[in-house]
């Protein structure tokens, strides 16, 4: 088969072409999954949110509260029952091993830690993604506690009541961390 | 070569990982489990069957000094399809809120833009061949690329955590280093030799 000639005006015309088709077909494709993808990610959070909140039959989404803490700005869903607080889930993050970890974090309205859920980590496998309650343990340690008492650092840290996980201390510090930034948020967003 | 030898050579004796070496990055990247080296090698496969089809059906009316531009264009396109698609259908999480497929591969997604058996098949096979040869020898390449990554992934995680596919066959943790890169030169490393052990028993009957 003849192959066209490399001239200036073939190539020109060639890669105009494919270029142009290429994007028409990846717009096309993006607006096909454009709402697949975003249903996906509502769906995401409020899994999360079912999960790490008791019982609540209000919209966790609307009237979300934006609390500063340091440097950073953390969002708050509460989640009420016949119009009382019934828990308040904060969304927070902090630089592990592999990336930042983010967190949603579900409080019981005095502040005792109700349940978190991982909602992105790069951890390593086998190793930091234990922080992931399919992986191991050492998440339920902090259910049930107040960290008005319980101390959220790694206990080898000498200033904590954390039992880290073997040979992933940075992502064991990291997931403290969030959590404290988080505890600061509900105890700052003063929601009673 | 007859359709059914051009579609089985990229499982044994032309395989993209074991015998030609071509796309290690994603290889020892996404092997840490069996269904994450599975999904990275149909990603793969679906990349790779469309790009030889649309490469041998254009290939023709481009001009030789820009055929490595174009052909970067259509496999980089269809790499962005497949990111859009796993986005959207494969990012549902567990019950217990376990990472989605898509949430585990990450990166390693948009990087086949620049696995090497997806240009090389389009330089040495589809911009040369008509259209049904190549659409067999895409498909065929990825499959072969599929099967080599899920037998890496089943290794490294029955090694690693005593599982295949999360079905767990063997007590407690297994050996960590198996899932962590270290882990993946090893394997690929035994898997290889392997391989090349069963190809040449193939060869001398």
């Amino acid at each position: 088969m003849a192959k066209r000639e490399s001239n200036f005006k073939n190539m020109f015309v060639t890669l105009f072409l494919v270029t142009l088709a290429s994007s028409a077909a990846l717009g096309f494709i993006y607006e096909l999954t454009k709402k697949p993808i975003n249903d996906a990610l509502i769906y995401k959070k409020t899994l999360a949110v079912h999960i790490v909140l008791p019982e609540f039959d209000n919209d966790p989404f609307e009237n979300v509260k934006r609390v500063p803490v340091g440097n950073d700005t953390l969002s708050v869903y509460k989640g009420s029952m016949n119009g009382e607080i019934t828990g308040v889930a904060v969304e927070t993050s902090s630089p592990g091993y592999g990336g930042d970890i983010r967190m949603l974090i579900g409080f019981l309205p005095d502040g005792t830690i109700r349940e978190v859920a991982v909602l992105e980590h790069k951890e390593t496998a086998g190793l930091g993604d234990k922080i992931l309650k399919s992986k191991s343990d050492f998440p339920v340690q902090f259910e049930g506690k107040n960290p008005e008492h319980f101390r959220l650092a790694v206990s080898k840290d000498g200033n904590g009541d954390v039992d880290a996980i073997t040979a992933s201390t940075i992502s064991s510090r990291a997931y403290c961390a969030a959590l404290k930034k988080a505890y600061d948020a509900f105890k700052k967003s003063d929601i009673k | 070569m007859n359709n059914l030898k051009n579609f089985t050579k990229g499982f044994i004796s032309e395989n993209p990982v074991f015998v030609l070496f071509l796309g290690l990055c994603p290889t020892l990247g996404t092997s840490n489990s069996a269904i994450n080296g599975l999904s990275m090698g149909l990603a793969t496969t679906f990349v790779l069957v469309l790009s030889n089809l649309v490469i041998s059906s254009i290939s023709r009316f481009i001009p030789d000094k820009v055929r490595i531009p174009a052909y970067i264009v259509v496999i980089a396109s269809f790499v962005t399809v497949v990111d859009f698609l796993m986005k959207a259908y494969l990012n549902t999480p567990g019950k217990n809120f376990e990472p989605s497929i898509y949430d585990q591969l990450g990166i390693f997604i948009p990087l086949i833009v620049v696995n090497c058996i997806v240009l090389g098949r389009a330089e040495a096979y589809a911009s040369k061949n008509p259209v049904k040869s190549s659409l067999i020898d895409g498909l065929g390449m990825g499959l072969g690329f599929a099967f080599a990554l899920f037998l890496l992934g089943s290794v490294r995680e029955l090694l690693g955590n005593g599982s295949i596919l999360g079905f767990k066959f063997i007590r407690g943790d297994g050996v960590l280093l198996f899932v962590s890169p270290p882990g993946a030169f090893l394997a690929l490393g035994f898997l290889i030799m392997l391989m090349r052990m069963l190809n040449q028993r193939l060869a001398k009957n």
